[in-house]
């Protein structure tokens, strides 16, 4: 029965995919309740999943898809730590882009692609081979395409483009590059680490710059970040979900599997490969920061600062010491819900204010206070205010920099901590104290659509608060980091 | 009565039936698509040594039909190809579409022969009756393009009447030397003398034209583009494959022991330089059948370089060979299908008339964007898991090269695909009105399935291409330990 599960979290998008595609216009009503319906069926299976791989138990579903590759899903802590935290933010964004989108055009063929997106970074998270996760990874970039170019005017077209070049590319460097270390090593299943004693080191590293550079393309890592800015020309629900937090993640993720599951702690460090990654990070850190104080557009600034925050995860990673990976692992739930709020309501802002530069957010606070005050929460978490998510995520990196015999990480931190405040408190006084100067403005919950649009934001809202406070809990996402860094990565 | 007679004679039948029954005609599709899938399925599920000796005489003087891996994918491809794409011939061609009655006719009975030449060239081992069924497909793919424009169907004609002369040469060169023309028996006594190397040289000459692999390839793109839809999916999904075919029997079954290193190496080399040519033309073309068309001399390419990667190790490579073809079979049929029905819709015949399509004819667009992923060798689909395990051999055998082609070669198709989907999503107010006809894009949906679907069933596959595969009888090629 429990080999059944993993499968069951493959289909239930892909039922919800379907119906999304077939209901025709006039029965969208249907459609979004069956897409509300879904998510919230896939939460309860997380939950079910939670506690048997809490309880030991492991979860998995095998198929010989081409001769010698196995096709494998396997629900481990890791996987779930992605997976829960996907299928969370998939709920509150389907009833965010329910109310964003109203009756616009093209909206069967936006959540169907959307659910098809969601089975691809469940696929991703619970691949349990190298072979499956590429499968997963590429049907990501396949499923987003769509859902990027969705206005179908020049400038989404163009950011398609842009986007396609850079992650078909990645891709096939990461093909690549597992191939080859099956070549050498025979087929890579994440929970048997291969023995990599017979290779030669410079492949290694050859493989190794091959898998993390494909991976890097969708974490943005620098110099590979070119596509992300230019993807925020998709509307506000899909910034949110897959640039915050999918695609991004996928990729972050996958730098993960290939430093822990493939490589292992060992190798990774005989290779002397960790330190230059850790550094690659800590650039990508200060520049996505210095990128996004320049900008002039509030989803731009937001969008550099993705670039900027998703590297710590992979700096994270790359310090191979026991905090640092915590740091890095509880960054990746922290970072997305703080980064989906700060997206949902700008996507709110837009929508009702028409809000698309720095200069227009001028006294938001006074017509969209809930909107704004959530807005202020993640700002606060991102800068690294204790309690909230990014204060836990930057004090376990910093411990695990002074852990690790890298004390300048500890510094590169304090430099991205102080950009964080130099970029987001002058929206936050803009808001809140100036007055608003010019556009409309508008009460905040005139409707029942507005509900919609400005709750889930308040809901992740807090839940940054939530994380930071009960951080000690066993499965708040500190909790259950320290449970994967125990169980698998520090024998 | 066996499978592998009724295989070749079936389509015969209904092409003198079809002469016969002239207007009407059309509507035998209805009983020959049921009746020749369940053929090709009853073919892939006969025990493995299946053999036939057609009339009772024995080799060498009768002709022996022989149903191993190789036959059954190619039958069963293009069965569900010619199937689907018969049904939609039946729409495309009716007195309804407008277009000349003479034209509407003259479908049905070159399809039936295409049909009948392309199962008797997968089945048969006789070089000579490969040369039979050869002419019957090459004269179908005339005619069917001669439908479209006359003068891109000569110069095909005249492509194709040269690529046939030199292959009968090298027929009637062997057939001096050893007095036999059959593989199997080939493959016992051939030796490396000049007459038989020359032979070999001259046939593989002759299907390379058939095969249109580049430089060879000048016929083709003018031919499939101007081809009304159905005729250019049966041209490029189907009448290619029998010359590639014929030169793998060649290769790997009758001289495996002869093909020198080198000469296969070439064979690859041309093979990489078609996929890299191929995909330049099709990134240039303004045109959307003209791509579609580019594009098939693109994944020619790719079945070539799998020749040096079967010579050096075929049990890895040959699934990955044969699923390539057989993927490309459905996919392009696909995409020419979805091609036509979309530029039917479309003010014009560019990429640039197609803003606006997949709002307004949202199954054919998808049909061609799956179709489009498997070409690409994006996953899930057949085109991937072809992609895949001849990525994996190469690697293997550190073929860094073949490797780099095979990457490469799926980002550009990438770059020349997605432009065309790219324009179908844009605009929010295209000029394009929808068809009248929605169950029209059922058939190239279906074969897109059938692209995508053969991605899972890699296993499965590469089982059925092996069964009696040359080289599953000893280590390497030809017996060679």
């Amino acid at each position: 029965m429990n080999a059944l599960v993993p499968l069951l979290l493959m289909f239930l998008p892909l039922i919800a995919a379907v119906i999304s595609f077939a209901l025709p216009e006039r029965l969208a009503v249907w459609r979004n309740a069956f897409n509300i319906l879904f998510a919230f069926v896939k939460l309860l299976l997380i939950g079910y999943l939670l506690r048997e791989v809490e309880a030991g138990r492991s979860v998995e579903w095998r198929y010989e898809f081409l001769p010698g590759h196995d096709f494998l899903l396997r629900v481990d802590s890791l996987a779930l730590l992605f997976v829960t935290l996907s299928v969370f933010l998939w709920l509150i964004t389907t009833i965010y882009a329910i109310a964003y989108f109203g009756r616009g055009p093209n909206l069967a063929r936006f959540f169907g692609f959307f659910n098809l997106c969601v089975l691809a970074a469940t696929g991703v998270a619970i691949s349990g081979t190298a072979i499956t996760f590429f499968l997963f990874y590429e049907l990501l970039t396949l499923a987003t395409w769509p859902l990027i170019v969705h206005r179908g005017d020049e400038k989404s077209l163009r950011a398609g483009r842009i986007y396609l070049t850079y992650t078909l590319a990645g891709s096939a460097a990461l093909l690549a590059g597992i191939l080859w270390l099956k070549a050498l090593v025979g087929p890579i299943e994440f929970t048997v680490p291969p023995d990599l004693g017979e290779v030669s080191p410079i492949a290694l590293t050859l493989i190794f710059i091959l898998c993390v550079g494909g991976l890097g393309v969708k974490a943005a890592l620098v110099p590979f970040h070119g596509w992300l800015p230019e993807a925020m020309a998709a509307p506000a629900p899909v910034s949110a979900l897959l640039h915050a937090v999918a695609v991004v993640k996928a990729g972050a993720f996958g730098i993960v599997r290939i430093i822990y599951d493939v490589y292992g702690v060992d190798t990774v460090a005989a290779l002397n490969l960790g330190l230059p990654l850790a550094a690659l990070a800590s650039v990508t850190i200060l520049y996505g920061s210095l990128r996004a104080l320049m900008q002039s557009d509030l989803k731009r600034r937001l969008a550099y600062s993705t670039v900027s925050q998703v590297s710590y995860i992979i700096l994270g990673a790359s310090l191979v010491g026991p905090y640092a990976v915590i740091g890095g692992l509880v960054h990746l739930v922290h970072q997305g819900v703080m980064k989906i709020t700060l997206f949902m309501c700008a996507g709110a802002l837009a929508n009702r204010m028409g809000i698309k530069t720095i200069a227009d957010i001028n006294g938001a606070g006074r017509s969209m206070p809930v909107t704004m005050f959530a807005f202020t929460i993640a700002a606060l978490g991102m800068i690294g205010f204790p309690p909230l998510a990014g204060f836990i995520s930057k004090w376990y990196l910093g411990t695990g920099g002074l852990q690790s015999g890298a004390p300048w990480v500890v510094a590169v931190l304090a430099a991205s901590s102080l950009l964080n405040a130099a970029y987001f408190l002058p929206l936050i006084f803009r808001a809140w104290l100036l007055p608003r100067t010019a556009g409309t403005t508008v009460r905040e919950f005139a409707s029942a659509e507005d509900w919609m649009l400005v709750l889930p934001a308040a809901v992740t809202a807090a839940l940054c608060v939530a994380v930071g406070v009960m951080a000690a809990w066993a499965f708040s996402p500190l909790g259950w980091a320290t449970r994967i860094a125990e169980t698998g990565y520090l024998q | 009565m066996s499978p592998l007679d009724l295989l070749v004679a079936t389509p015969l039948g209904f092409m003198l039936a079809a002469l016969a029954f002239g207007g009407q005609g059309r509507w035998l599709i209805l009983v020959a698509s049921p009746l020749m899938m369940s053929l090709a399925v009853w073919l892939v599920f006969l025990p493995p040594d299946a053999a036939h000796v057609v009339g009772g005489w024995d080799l060498p003087l009768g002709i022996l039909l022989r149903g191993d891996g190789v036959a059954r994918v190619f039958v069963l491809g293009a069965a569900l190809c010619a199937a689907l794409v018969g049904l939609q011939a039946l729409y495309e061609f009716s007195p309804q579409s407008g277009g000349p009655s003479a034209r509407n006719r003259g479908f049905w009975p070159l399809f039936y022969l295409m049909w009948a030449g392309a199962n008797a060239g997968f089945l048969t081992t006789d070089l000579f009756n490969l040369y039979v069924a050869l002419e019957m497909v090459s004269l179908a793919g005339v005619g069917l393009s001669a439908l479209g424009s006359l003068q891109a169907a000569l110069r095909y004609f005249l492509f194709a009447l040269m690529g046939s002369l030199a292959y009968l040469l090298g027929v009637a060169l062997l057939f001096a030397n050893y007095g036999t023309v059959d593989i199997t028996l080939l493959a016992r006594t051939a030796e490396a003398d000049a007459a038989t190397l020359m032979a070999l040289a001259v046939m593989t000459g002759g299907l390379l034209v058939k095969s249109a692999l580049f430089p060879l390839h000048g016929w083709l793109p003018p031919a499939h583009a101007a081809a009304p839809a159905p005729a250019s999916a049966l041209l490029s999904a189907i009448v290619v494959k029998l010359g590639f075919v014929i030169l793998m029997r060649l290769w790997f079954e009758a001289f495996a022991t002869l093909a020198a290193p080198i000469a296969v190496g070439l064979l690859g080399a041309l093979g990489a330089a078609a996929v890299i040519y191929g995909s330049i033309q099709a990134m240039r073309q303004r045109q959307l059948k003209a791509l579609v068309a580019y594009s098939t001399v693109a994944q020619v390419g790719y079945l070539f370089v799998a020749f040096p990667l079967v010579a050096a190790a075929p049990s890895a490579a040959w699934s990955g060979m044969t699923l390539h073809a057989v993927a490309h079979m459905l996919a392009k049929a696909a995409m020419f299908l979805a091609a036509g029905l979309m530029l039917k819709a479309a003010p014009g015949r560019d990429i640039a008339d197609l803003v606006g399509l997949a709002r307004v004819m949202p199954v054919t667009v998808t049909a061609f964007a799956l179709a489009a992923i498997s070409l690409m060798g994006l996953p899930p689909s057949g085109g991937f898991a072809a992609k895949f395990m001849l990525l994996d051999a190469a690697l293997d055998q550190g073929a860094y090269i073949y490797a780099a082609v095979l990457l490469g070669g799926g980002l550009m198709a990438a770059v020349y695909l997605f432009r065309p989907i790219a324009v179908a999503f844009s605009g929010a107010h295209g000029r394009a009105v929808a068809l009248k006809a929605p169950l029209a894009a059922v058939a190239p949906l279906a074969l897109a399935m059938c692209a995508i679907a053969l991605g899972f069933f890699g296993v499965a596959f590469a089982e059925l291409a092996a069964i009696g595969a040359p080289w599953a009888q000893g280590d390497a090629i030809g017996g060679v330990p």
